[in-house]
This record gives C-alpha cells, structure tokens and sequence, in this order.
C-alpha cells in the first residue's frame, strides 16, 4: 500500500479554487519535489494535508496507509505521523521550546497509546537532536521561535521532526530566507532522518533545495494540479529553462 | 419643583436601619473611628449605593449586585474558628506567619519576629508612625465599598515593622469566611512599614461554595522611605459569594511595592487598589490575572496619584473569559502638575473563549505635567488560530493546545511576582482552572 494517496483533489478557499484535481502517490522512503511557480497552489496542498480548517475540499480524497484522512484534526494526523515543516513558523510567546517540544512529543505518544518519554528520556533525545542542528541550549529555553532569525526558526522545524519522527513530512519552503550555510544545516537535518520507512514532500520554488536534498521524484505543480512528473534532472530543466512553459496550461 | 423622592433599595434601607443600633455597640478606636464611622455611614446615606449611572461604577452596578445585606456575621466560636485554621489556601507557604480572619474576626495570628501586632478594639498603644497612618487624609474614603467597610468594621489589626527591619518569612493574611448561612463581613488591616524595611505579604480568600456571602476586605500600606513591600494575592471566594476588596498604599521616597493579584473565585468580586506616590523616585509594579466562568464578573479597579515626580509605576492585567463571564478594568492615573519625569506604563489585555464573554477596559489617563512618559494600551481577542493550528500540527490536541496558550498569557504576569514558591503557586492554580475547563 502506498503511504500517500491524494486523489483527484479539488480545494476552495473563500469560494476560489485553488487545487484542481490533484493526484500525488508517494511511497515509502521516496523524496517527492514539489516545484511550480507562485499561486500555483504549493503551500495549499501542504496546509490541506496537516488539516487547516480554512480550506473546503469540495472533492476528492486524501488516504494515508489507505485510510482518509480528511474528517481527521491536525493532530489526529500529526499523530499518525503526518508532520508540515511550515514555511513561515509562528512565535509562541510564553511557552518555552523546550515545554513545546515535551508536549507535542507525549501528545503524540498518548495518542498512539504509547508510554510517556521520562524527563531523563526526553532531555537526551532533545539535546542530541539539537546539538546535530547546531541548536543550543539557550534556543531551547527561550520562547518557541520569539526573536529567532530566519534560520534558527528553520532549523527549530526540522528539531521538532527529528523529535516527532513522522513517517511523512512535508517541507514548505523550508529553503526560503535561508542562506547558504543554514541551508546545509537543514539540509543535512533532513537528510539524517531519510530511511526506508520515512517519506519526504519537498515543496520548493527553486532548485537549489534539490541539490542538498536530492530527490526520487519531481512535480510539476500549475493553476492547481500536476502537470508534469519526472526524475530529479526534471528540476535543473525547470532552473535552466523557467516556469513559463507551464502557466497558462492545464486551465 | 417637586421634592426630589429617594427610592432606596433593600440593601440600602438595611444598612440605614441597622447602622445605629451597630454604632452603639462600637465604642473602640477613640475619636478618631468614630469620626470615620460616622462619616462614612453619612456618605452612604446620602449616596446610597452606587449605580452604573456612578462613573466609577459603570461597569460594576453595585446596586444591582447587593440584592441584600445578609446579617452580620458575630464572632465564631472557638471551635469553629479552630476548624477554620486546619483549612489551606493555594498560597500556603511553610515558613508563613499566619493571620487568620474568620468572617471577618482576627481570630488567630503567629507570633511573627520583626512584627508588632495591635489590636484597635483592644485599646492598644500604638507606634506614632501607626497613628500618623490612622489620622491620614484618604482620597478613597468616600468610595462605597470603603465607606460600607469603615461603617462596619468591628476591629482594625495593624502590623508595624520598625524601620530597616527585614523581614525573612512572609506574613500571610487569610480572609476566610465559613458557615452555611450567608453572613457579611468586614474586616480590615493596616500594614506600616517604616523606612528601609522589607516585607512579603500574602493575601487569600475563600468560602464555601454555594452561599451567598458578603465579604468586604480593606488592606492598606503604608510603605516609609526606602521600604519595599512584595504583595501577591489571590481570590478564591465561594462560587456564590460577592466579594469586595481594596488596597490602599502610600508610598514614601524611594519606597518599591508590587502587588500581584489573582482572580479566580466569587460570583461578583471587585478588587480596587488605590496608590499614592507621595515621595520621590519610588518604583510601583502592580499586575493582576483574572480567570472566569460561568456567569462570574470581577472587576479590577485602580488609581494611581503620581503626586511627585522621578516614579515609575508599571501595571499589567490579565483576562481569561470563559462562558458568559465578564471582566471590568478600569485604571486611572493621575499625574500632578509637579510630578515632572514621572514614568508610567498601563496595559489591560482579555482573552475571550467564548462569544458570550465580555470585557470592559477603561484606562484613564489626566496628566497635569509637562514632561513624563506615560502610556496605555487594551487588547481584547479570542485565542490566535494561526498559533492554535500550528500547536495542532504537532501534535497536541485543541484543548491541550488552548492551555499551553492560556498559560503562557497567564504566565507573562506571574512571573513578575518575586517569590518563587509563590509564583510556581500561581501557575499550579492557573492549570488547576484550566484542567476544569469543560
């Protein structure tokens, strides 16, 4: 069974349509890109598969393990190893990352019916997950993502995927505003946690991303649905030749 | 012209008709109480209560509130009162001295190193500085829930601590009120600190849940030049009980007082605080959390008189709305003419849960000077959904994820307050409340 089925996905927002038919199967341990020009409908497809309510899919369906997961909250999904690393974090004043991070983890875990990490348990799994992303140990104590750069939040996401573990995560973005040192960081970040049981969505704009994070499959993405599937050299066609070629198709 | 007719409520023919026969009792306190006593009956006879119509008032129609005026609650039996004492309070701390008033009666006090405790119903003689306090002019004498206290009060307990002396344990006053009928109470303290001394000060209340109390509290500092005074407290009244209570501070020079206070209980409470800034370069934090349900209102009302210059006063308070609850702040803060290089920074923020909830902020500011910093700001909002979903994303369920929110709000306050255990106490009953959330 494959991990990920979307099928035939249409999405409105405030009456406007934005996804048109979407098909996407990923399997296990596979890197699927997503690349497509600005309103082409990326960062929707990846808020409609973490469950943000604002979106109204009118058609379609989303199967994880081959069960839908579309009647499902966000946390039920993250729960079943969904994980979004968002394009823009959000700042919590007031909840320390380290609070965050412990709370997610053992939301998760009570979820799935699983014991609670112990205070021993969890400190060593944090801090050797964050000593790999270069984080330290004041990041950890300060408010999640407050007064953090660009980088620092990126780097916070992929944290917390190294510590909730999903089994598909999809990035957003994650190499926009990040320059090229950071990059590598994330980079290496997500690269250690590839393996045979973990699947990836690399949404991105631009090339670049692909180099570090090489990936099994690429998508085109246009006006709301894929028009074109290829092999990772699918990407250093779209960085020589641009996006043009599909806007305007697929209406 | 027609005379104008006065229609007075049962509440106010109550406290007409039973003043007399309680003055006649009261023969404590000199001339000085009587005075008050009188005086204050006065203002409300002439008054009445006030209304919403009472600017002060607005949002608070005390009227309305008082339905009745339950019987005076008499002295508790020396069982009862021992019984009281086994009860605890969230802010119980090991190494507190303890004050214990039981409907309103001192009825139980630890001897306290550094502090000299007096009775005025008993007589004692009392340290000039304590007199000098007594005989002060007050701004707020004429407020109703004050005058309602000053004409009912049966005793005064003063604590003095003499100048420079710094207190290591906290003093804890604990206004609990018992019984299973609804009584009304009165009780009232006056805290003297003189120069260069230091107190922490931790005030509760609490009742039984499902009678209809009346609780009327007064707490006044009287913080001396260089004094600092650390208070925190914490209102867990009856879920039926109306709750008035007020602070009273006069600040010397370079005197530091923070007040922490936090709402939980009552079926009406309001807590006002009023501060005189009355030496050079003192330094005031006042903050307040207030977490409803229900039907629950609790009102927050403060006026600040910067009446010199070079101060800073700093104030924060919080709303948490459930349900049908309704939160009042009013904060008003007066700089006079002379009161240059005065600095000073109001905030009111209410997080609403629900769509029935209510907030009322009114900040006031009259500033008289020409050259001082001061400023104000109110927010009123529902959780943020972006941050909701983000939490959701991770893992953690709706109300798990409305918590962790709430908290960190509630938190933003509470960790102004300087004692640890009392902070880590507040934040325990703040999840408390949020683990009864239905």
């Amino acid at each position: 069974m494959s991990l990920l089925e979307v099928k035939n996905l249409h999405v409105e927002i405030d009456g406007k349509k934005i996804l048109n038919g979407l098909d996407l199967t990923v399997e296990k341990g596979q890197v699927h890109a997503i690349m497509g020009p600005n309103g082409s409908g990326k960062s929707t497809l990846s808020y409609v598969l973490a469950g943000k309510d604002e979106y109204d899919v009118t058609e379609g369906d989303i199967l994880l393990d081959g069960v839908s997961i579309l009647g499902m909250e966000p946390d039920e999904r993250a729960a079943k190893g969904l994980f979004l690393a968002f394009q823009y974090p959000i700042e919590i004043p007031g909840v320390a990352t380290m609070t965050f991070l412990r709370t997610a983890v053992n939301a998760q875990r009570k979820a799935r019916g699983e014991a609670e990490l112990t205070t021993p348990e969890f400190m060593k799994k944090v801090r050797d997950a964050a000593a790999k992303l270069e984080i330290n140990q004041d990041m950890l104590r300060r408010a999640v993502n407050v007064g953090f750069s660009g980088g620092e939040k990126k780097r916070n996401e992929v944290l917390q995927m190294a510590m909730l573990e999903p089994r598909l995560a999809v990035l957003d973005e994650t190499d926009s505003g990040l320059g090229i040192d950071a990059l590598k960081i994330v980079s290496d970040g997500v690269n250690r946690l590839r393996s045979p049981e973990r699947s990836f969505i690399v949404i991105t704009h631009y090339q670049r991303l692909l180099d570090y994070i090489v990936p099994d499959v690429v998508h085109v993405l246009s006006k709301g649905r894929i028009v074109r599937t290829g092999g990772k050299e699918l990407a250093l066609e779209l960085e020589e030749k641009g996006y043009a070629q599909y806007v305007g198709e697929a209406a | 012209m027609a005379e104008l007719t006065v229609i007075r409520s049962a509440t106010e023919e109550a406290i007409l008709s039973r003043f007399n026969d309680f003055n006649a009792t009261q023969s404590w306190g000199g001339d000085a109480v009587a005075r008050q006593r009188q005086q204050a009956f006065e203002t409300l006879k002439a008054r009445g209560l006030p209304t919403r119509r009472v600017e002060q008032w607005k949002y608070t129609d005390l009227r309305a509130f008082m339905r009745d005026l339950p019987p005076l609650a008499p002295k508790p039996s020396e069982a009862d009162a021992a019984a009281a004492a086994r009860l605890t309070t969230s802010l119980d701390l090991p190494d507190a001295h303890r004050f214990l008033f039981v409907n309103g009666w001192n009825v139980a006090a630890d001897q306290a190193d550094g502090v000299e405790r007096y009775r005025l119903a008993d007589g004692d003689a009392l340290p000039p500085l304590v007199t000098q306090a007594l005989n002060r002019e007050r701004s707020y004498a004429d407020n109703a829930a004050v005058a309602l206290n000053t004409a009912f009060m049966q005793d005064m307990m003063v604590l003095y601590v003499a100048p420079g002396t710094k207190l290591a344990r906290p003093l804890h006053l604990i206004f609990r009120q018992t019984g299973d009928a609804p009584q009304s109470s009165f009780a009232r303290v006056l805290l003297v600190v003189g120069a260069g001394a230091e107190v922490t000060l931790v005030e509760t209340h609490d009742g039984p849940g499902g009678i209809a109390y009346q609780s009327n509290t007064i707490v006044e500092i009287e913080a001396g030049d260089g004094a600092r005074v650390d208070h925190v407290r914490s209102n867990n009244a009856g879920d039926a009980a109306l709750g008035l209570s007020t602070l009273g501070a006069q600040m010397g020079q370079d005197a530091k007082v923070t007040s922490f206070s936090m709402n939980i209980g009552g079926a009406m409470s309001r807590h006002q605080i009023f501060i005189g800034l009355m030496g050079k370069s003192s330094e005031l934090v006042l903050q307040g959390a207030t977490l409803l349900r229900g039907r629950q209102h609790a009102d927050t009302t403060m006026e600040i008189d910067h009446a010199i210059g070079h101060c800073v006063a700093r104030e924060m308070f919080k709303s948490v709305l459930d349900n049908e609850s309704r939160s009042v702040f009013q904060g008003k803060i007066t700089v006079r003419q002379h009161a240059q290089k005065t600095d000073g920074k109001m905030a009111s923020h209410a997080l609403l849960l629900s769509d029935d909830a209510e907030a009322d902020h009114k900040p006031e500011l009259e500033i008289f000077a020409d050259d001082v910093v001061c400023g104000h700001g109110a927010t009123a909002g529902a959780l943020d959904d972006e941050l909701l979903f983000y939490l959701k994303a991770r893992g953690i369920p709706q109300k798990e994820a409305e918590a962790l929110m709430i908290e960190a709000f509630i938190g933003e306050t509470v960790e102004t307050v300087n004692n640890e255990a009392l902070r880590e106490a507040l934040m325990v009953a703040t999840r408390q409340w949020l683990a009864s959330r239905s």
